[in-house]
């Protein structure tokens, strides 16, 4: 089995943590940079990327492109200012998508 | 009907085949989506809920933090945490669901207690704190890209093959069947004109015949 890794992206203050168990950490913040090392990382054969969802809004285009690929999963996490409910809405997209019509957090 | 096509004995062979192969592909098609969907509600609600705890567990984490860095400055905590202090474990692989490609991540690391990877000297608890429940977090992490993931290639798969069945269902097997229908009463009806034609030209030669012996007739009584 080919060895993947785990990376993290995003501002220090919400993903520097993330070294301490041993994920690799990037440090960025601005559209351009994240989308250029979201490329690098997916080429590189990275298993999952973690992006904050403040950078990840950044870089719709760069995400969409990867979404139909087995590798790199990238997965919105919130980042140190909290949540922006984008990982949730993700998921509302995912079941709309599937079954055409929200049927399951009509709550949320 | 939108195309034209041959009212041929040939065309319409051709045309059942068709529909026979479309029906069957549109039954296993359908039976697929089916079971992708069945696959899909299971992987969705666990994605649910383990998106919500990890969200909850992430922002306790960034707290405390927070909280540390707070304490200790920037420049301390980004020293503390410059060296890992050991590699996450974990497998990844490939699992195929319905033959679409997934991804399995397995956190292959024990329940042992986390090695903090800093000296205890100049930092503060808090940070201590945060990088335990990172660490307790880290399985929770990894299932939770693999069922997300699972849930996108699926949720995309699923479109894909419901506009197949859908296609099939709506356009090509209704169409397939109007042109066998124009074909069969088309040959029916040349089948017809052929028969009253015969029809015809056996009653022409009748008249013709009697009338001949209507001649020969009158020249024997003269």
């Amino acid at each position: 089995m080919k060895e993947r890794k785990i990376a993290v992206i995003g501002d220090p203050g919400s993903v520097m943590i993330f070294k301490a168990i041993g994920l690799d950490v990037y440090y960025e913040e601005q559209g351009p940079m994240i989308e250029k090392r979201i490329h690098k990382l997916a080429d590189k054969g990275y298993a999952i990327i973690y992006i904050t969802e403040e950078a990840a809004q950044l870089v719709p285009e760069a995400i969409d492109y990867y979404t139909t690929a087995t590798f790199p999963a990238i997965i919105p996490i919130p980042s140190a200012k909290g949540s922006l409910g984008l990982g949730m809405k993700k998921l509302k997209g995912n079941v709309e998508k599937a079954v055409g019509a929200d049927i399951l957090f009509k709550e949320g | 009907m939108a195309t034209q096509v041959n009212p041929t004995r040939m065309e319409l062979t051709r045309l059942k085949k068709r529909l026979v192969t479309a029906v069957r592909g549109h039954k296993l098609l359908k039976d697929k989506r089916d079971e992708m969907v069945r696959q899909f509600m299971l992987h969705i609600r666990r994605n649910h809920a383990l998106r919500l705890e990890v969200e909850k567990a992430l922002q306790g984490v960034s707290t405390r933090f927070a909280m540390a860095k707070a304490q200790m400055g920037a420049l301390r905590i980004s020293e503390a945490l410059l060296y890992p202090a050991r590699a996450a474990v974990y497998e990844v692989g490939m699992k195929n669901v319905m033959s679409v490609d997934v991804p399995t991540i397995t956190f292959t690391g024990g329940e042992e207690a986390t090695e903090i990877p800093y000296a205890f000297t100049f930092t503060s608890s808090s940070l201590d704190n945060a990088v335990v429940e990172l660490s307790a977090l880290l399985p929770k992490l990894l299932e939770l890209a693999e069922v997300e993931k699972t849930c996108n290639l699926l949720a995309d798969e699923i479109e894909k093959t419901r506009r197949r069945v859908n296609a099939l269902e709506y356009v090509m097997i209704p169409e397939m069947q109007t042109n066998i229908k124009f074909i069969t009463m088309k040959l029916a009806e040349n089948e017809r004109a052929s028969t009253v034609r015969l029809m015809k030209a056996k009653d022409m030669m009748a008249a013709q015949e009697a009338k001949a012996q209507a001649e020969r007739a009158a020249k024997r009584a003269v």
